[in-house]
Order: C-alpha cells, then sequence, then structure tokens
C-alpha cells in the first residue's frame, strides 16, 4: 500500500481502498478460511463413524422361579428383565444421569453414584437424573428372550408369547 | 621420528589434555565465567534455556512474599511429571486389561516402578495445589492489571490444562476408580443433553453426544476411550502446556517483570550492606540529569532500579524452589503409595465413586444437576475469572498483598460471607433434599437450571455487585467474588471429599458407611 504525505492510514476512513489492498485482503481471507477448512477436515478423523462396541442385541432365558416384580440381570448385561402376569420387559440399569449402573432393589431402583432412585416403572422418584430409565425393546421365541439395547420402546409395553 | 620431535608434540598434547575440562567449562559459557557484571549478564543472554529472564532482577521481585515461588514450584512440579512420566512410559501398555496388568508390573516388579509413579502421582497433585495458589497469589496482589490482563487469561488457560492433564491421566490404570471416575466425566460432557432433551431438539442438535463421542470415540469407556486418554495425556495436553507455559513465562518479562507497586523504592529502602554485588560496576560518576530527572542525582554507588544481577540472586532463588518442590514430591512418594484398586469392571460401579479431590467439589455439584454442576457453572466461573482483569482498571494497590479498596479488612469480612452461604446452602440441600423432594411435579428444566451451586453463584454475584457500589471501586468487588469463589470450592471439595460416603449420601465421618 502506499501512503503519500497527508493521507489518512486508517482503511476505517470512507476512502475508496485501492485495487492492491483488495487483492492483499483477498489473499489474506482466502488463506484464513483454507486453513479453517483444512481444520474443520482434520477435526473429522477424530469423530468415530463406527462405534466399536459390543453387539447390543442378545438373547437369553429367564429362569422357571422368577417371581413377579423380581428383577433379573442376565450376566454382563446392563439390563433387568421383568416377567408378569401382562408380561415380559426389560428395563435398562444404565443411570440416566451420569451413565452408572443402578442396582434393582425391593420397591425400584437406586443408583450408587449420585444417589437417584426410581420407581419399579423406571421413574424418577428422587435424586439429580434427568429421565426416567428407558425401557428396551423385547421380543419372545418360544423360552428365549431377545432384548435390544439400542431400542427404547414407550415405559410400560410388555411382551407376551 | 625421533624423540627431540616428538617432545613438545606431546607435552603440547598432554597440557591441552590437562586444560580440556577446564576448556569446556568455558566454551560451554561462552562468555567466561560469571565474576563480573558483564560476563554475569552475558551467564543470562548467552544461554538459551536462561535468557528468558533479564540480565538483572528487581530487589522487589527477589523478595519471598512477592511470589512464594509459586509458579516456579508448579513449573518445576511439571518438570517433575515429564520426567516421571516417561520413565512410566517405558511399561505402561495402553490396552484395557493389558493397562491393569502393566500397572501391576510397574507397582511390583519393576525396578523403582512404585517410587516413580508414587512421585509423578504427588507432582501431579501439587501441581493442581500451587497453580490454584498461585492464581491467589497473583490476584491478592492485583497482578493481573494492566499490561498483564492477557497473561492472566493465559494462566486460567494453564489452569485448564491442568486439569485436563490429571483428568486424562486418572483412566490410564485402567482400574474401578480410573473407569467409574472418567464414565461419569464423559457422561458429564454429554450432560448438554439434558438441556436439548427438555427442549426437544436433541435429534437435530447434539452438542453433548458430539463431545462424549469425540471423547470417548465409542458409546461406552473402551479401548477407544483408553487410547484417546493416553494421547491427550502424554502428548498433546502436555505439548500445548509447554507451549502456553513458554508464553505464560515469555509475557512476563515483555510485561515488565512482576507486577511492584508505585512506591516500591520508599517500601524496599536502600539495599543492606551485605548483599554483594549490588552493581560492581556501578558509576562512580554523577550524572548531570538535573534538567529532566527530580530530586537527588541519580546511579551513585548503585544499579539503576534496584536491580541486582540475575546471577547468582535470582537463579540460586529459582534454584531453591525447584529442590524444595523435587524434596516434597519424594518425600511424600515415600510416605504414601499411589492407588490402584481392582480391575475395571464395567457393570459393578464403585460406591462411592469419586473423582480426584480437586474435582470432588464439581461432583457435589453434579449431585444436584449434572449440567449446571458440570458444565453451567464451571462456565460462569471461569468466564468471570477471565473478565476480572478488564474489569478492574485501578491502579491504586498493584503489588500488594490484598491491595486496593476495601483491603485485608474485605477480604476478611469476604471470607466469612463466602464460607457462610456456601454451608447453609449445602446444610440446606443435606437437610432437606432439593427441589424434587419438595415439588415431585417440577419440570426437569428447573432441576437442571436451579442448582445449590446456581444459588450460590447467584448469592456470590450479588454480593460482589454490592460491594462495588458500597466501596465505588471494581476491585472491592473482584476481591469479593475471588474470594467467595475461593471459599465455595473449599466447602464443596471438603463435603465431597470427606463427607460423602455410598450413594453419594450424607455421612460425618467414613466410620459411619454402611458395610458392604
Amino acid at each position: 500500500m502506499t501512503v503519500s504525505a497527508g493521507q489518512s492510514l486508517s482503511r476505517l476512513d470512507p476512502e475508496p481502498i485501492p485495487r492492491r489492498d483488495v487483492l492483499g485482503l483477498f489473499a489474506l481471507w482466502s488463506m484464513a478460511s483454507a486453513l479453517l477448512f483444512a481444520t474443520g477436515g482434520m477435526l473429522r478423523l477424530p469423530k468415530a463413524a463406527v462405534l466399536p462396541s459390543p453387539a447390543k442385541r442378545f438373547r437369553t432365558v429367564l429362569p422357571a422361579t422368577l417371581q413377579p416384580g423380581e428383577a433379573f440381570v442376565p450376566p454382563g448385561r446392563a439390563v433387568a428383565l421383568f416377567r408378569d402376569a401382562e408380561g415380559t420387559y426389560a428395563i435398562s440399569t444404565v443411570c440416566t444421569h451420569l451413565g452408572c449402573i443402578v442396582r434393582p432393589t425391593a420397591d425400584g431402583f437406586e443408583c450408587p453414584c449420585h444417589g437417584s432412585r426410581f420407581a419399579r416403572d423406571g421413574d424418577v422418584t428422587r435424586g439429580p437424573a434427568p429421565r426416567a430409565l428407558s425401557w428396551l425393546a423385547v421380543s419372545l421365541r418360544g423360552d428365549t428372550i431377545v432384548v435390544d439395547e439400542e431400542a427404547t420402546v414407550p415405559a410400560g409395553t410388555k411382551v407376551t408369547a | 621420528m625421533s624423540g627431540a620431535e616428538n617432545g613438545p608434540g606431546l607435552q603440547q598434547f598432554l597440557g591441552n589434555l590437562r586444560a580440556a575440562p577446564r576448556r569446556f567449562v568455558d566454551t560451554m559459557c561462552r562468555t567466561g565465567r560469571p565474576s563480573t557484571d558483564r560476563t554475569r549478564s552475558g551467564f543470562v543472554f548467552g544461554n538459551v534455556f536462561l535468557h528468558l529472564h533479564s540480565v538483572r532482577t528487581h530487589r522487589w521481585s527477589l523478595r519471598w512474599s512477592t511470589t512464594a515461588g509459586l509458579g516456579l514450584a508448579t513449573l518445576g512440579a511439571f518438570l517433575i511429571t515429564l520426567v516421571t512420566g516417561v520413565l512410566l512410559m517405558f511399561y505402561y501398555k495402553p490396552y484395557p486389561d493389558v493397562a491393569y496388568d502393566s500397572m501391576k508390573d510397574i507397582h511390583f516388579i519393576v525396578p523403582t516402578g512404585r517410587f516413580v509413579r508414587n512421585i509423578h502421582r504427588w507432582a501431579a497433585n501439587l501441581m493442581v495445589v500451587t497453580v490454584i495458589l498461585h492464581m491467589a497469589r497473583v490476584f491478592y496482589t492485583a497482578a493481573y492489571r494492566a499490561p498483564r490482563e492477557f497473561n492472566w487469561l493465559v494462566g486460567m488457560a494453564l489452569l485448564v490444562m491442568t486439569l485436563g492433564l490429571s483428568f486424562t491421566g486418572y483412566l490410564l490404570p485402567w482400574d474401578q476408580l480410573a473407569y467409574w471416575a472418567i464414565t461419569i466425566g464423559a457422561n458429564i460432557a454429554q450432560s448438554p443433553r439434558e438441556v436439548t432433551d427438555a427442549l426437544n431438539i436433541t435429534s437435530v442438535f447434539d452438542p453433548g453426544g458430539l463431545q462424549r463421542l469425540l471423547l470417548l470415540g465409542s458409546d461406552t469407556v473402551g479401548e477407544e476411550a483408553l487410547i484417546r486418554f493416553y494421547l491427550l495425556h502424554v502428548m498433546l495436553l502436555p505439548l500445548v502446556a509447554g507451549a502456553l507455559m513458554a508464553v505464560h513465562i515469555w509475557r512476563i518479562r515483555k510485561d515488565g517483570g512482576l507486577a511492584k507497586p508505585a512506591d516500591v523504592d520508599a517500601r524496599l529502602g536502600p539495599p543492606p550492606e551485605g548483599v554483594y554485588p549490588v552493581f560492581t560496576e556501578a558509576p562512580a560518576k554523577t550524572y548531570h540529569l538535573a534538567a529532566i530527572v527530580r530530586g537527588r542525582t541519580p546511579v551513585v554507588g548503585h544499579g539503576p532500579e534496584q536491580t541486582v544481577p540475575s546471577m547468582p540472586h535470582l537463579f540460586y532463588a529459582e534454584l531453591a524452589v525447584l529442590m524444595l518442590t523435587v524434596f516434597v514430591c519424594t518425600a511424600l512418594a515415600l510416605v504414601s503409595d499411589a492407588p490402584l484398586k481392582e480391575l475395571a469392571n464395567p457393570l459393578v460401579p464403585e460406591n462411592p465413586a469419586k473423582a480426584p479431590w480437586y474435582f470432588l467439589g464439581l461432583q457435589e455439584l453434579v449431585a444436584f444437576s449434572a449440567f449446571m454442576g458440570g458444565i453451567g457453572i464451571p462456565t460462569i466461573v471461569l468466564a468471570g475469572l477471565g473478565l476480572i482483569p478488564y474489569l478492574d482498571r485501578e491502579e491504586a494497590g498493584t503489588g500488594v498483598w490484598f491491595g486496593g479498596s476495601g483491603g485485608w479488612p474485605l477480604v476478611r469480612r469476604s471470607l466469612v460471607v463466602g464460607l457462610a452461604a456456601a454451608l447453609l446452602i449445602e446444610s440446606i440441600a443435606i437437610r432437606f433434599g432439593w427441589l424434587r423432594e419438595w415439588f415431585p411435579e417440577i419440570p426437569q428444566l428447573v432441576i437442571t437450571a436451579i442448582n445449590p451451586g446456581t444459588i450460590l453463584t447467584l448469592v456470590y454475584g450479588w454480593y460482589s455487585v454490592w460491594l462495588v457500589k458500597r466501596f465505588q471501586s471494581t476491585r472491592a468487588g473482584a476481591l469479593g467474588l475471588f474470594t467467595c469463589f475461593l471459599c465455595g470450592f473449599v466447602v464443596l471439595t471438603t463435603i465431597g471429599t470427606y463427607f460423602r460416603g455410598p450413594n453419594w449420601e450424607f455421612f460425618w465421618s467414613p466410620a459411619d458407611w454402611p458395610g458392604h
């Protein structure tokens, strides 16, 4: 940029911007946007497209002696299964607050981490949990039960054979 | 070849060999031994590591009570974690279950492994303590003021880096403590969902889910999460923290050294007789500057602006602080072992699952509502702290402990207010429960937003605005706010550490915990 004596230096002045300035600004801004674009592209990498977690669908068999209202927790799964006169249902035992595993108790569930309590149908009764425990999709194939931990269903959905 | 020709050559060779150690030292120092003012200056600016310092240091900066060496102790602790961390990397394997086995190897088999891990752990803890104390020192001596505002912000970024380094290191042992602390931490990152869920927009706008996904690389804490935390812990965060530290230290010098009170000369008085060399090559002649300098003619017999050579005065002081840091870390490492619980079990949470002590204040807030306690209030606190140097543009009291309007009496009163407010709100929440117990049908958004911490933040904010009006001074408001923030931090951390047991219930003592 050429500056002659008496001419103001500020770009804020309402004088027409010399052509060389326009080109210079254009170069700077295109470099800045290219950098921004490249950074965005690099940040795209850490966002996993495929989640490497184990399969969320599993089969299990309820013990014959399971009483209505009594929870059955299949080994290695964060799910509580119930069976009563209306049918079979599954409630996730992952706390909706911060992801701890809740414990089935006589009158519902309790979370060991921050003291959230849930009713037998998963509704929050105490503590910081923002949502009720999720009910999970269940299907029956004879005695075998297939539970899908990824598919939630409305609370109260019970399945009969 | 004859012996007569060998004689002087061999003697020269032997002479050079004898002189080699001395010449090595001379060539290393470049400017010779630091014995005069000139060579002392050369000692500083001729050395790539030392030249971050200025050649001469103000006597005010060397007083113990100016800084208590807290910033340097933080740097020292960081360097100790770097060295011990690299040593631990010889054996640590970042893969689930294998990680836990390698931790056991380090603890039980590797020579000095347990000791080195203990030092690493204690240095990390010490770094958190000193970085908070350093921040308090800078605040209470009003050293964040112009032209040092930006360095205060760099310092805050370093505080976040320090906590991030500690948090990412917490997962690596892959024991129960690690697993559940990180599960909770990752779900706090996801907690903006509480708000988006309540507004029913999670399907289109889900920053919480994105944060958790980026942190864990999966939907559970597993191998992807471990390798990410490892990468952050040993590479990304140390690099960023190191770069920020370089900027932080460089800016001290560029911003004019440590903050000094305006009447520093009067406060310091003339240098004591014993201090040598104050300025060994002091000008013996009086400069005739009477036309521009008021008062007596300057610079006869003592150094300009009350400075002494950095070598040896500053460097010996720094060395003493660094050695004290090393001593504290090793002593603690000898006395107390870093914990290692049983192998992580993704189905059985630790009860109580506690984060490291410096996050237990946050965990106390999170136990009322995750988003406000884990993200909302920390963001408000960081924004408030960052704004302080831009809002307080006063000049009175810079460089003096509790300087500015109000001074120590105001800080004392703020301590009472801050402690009382935090204890009162916590007692209410512990004794009578919180919103859901009082109004079971209350909308979730209200529970999310109104955390005991929210009330506490509002009380503190209102109190400091009142102080601004009462004293007609922003510094008074800042003094009150910062003191209250420290009080809240201490109260919440203490309750989270000592008074919370299984199911995060209140117990007066761990002896009252139900057995399991």
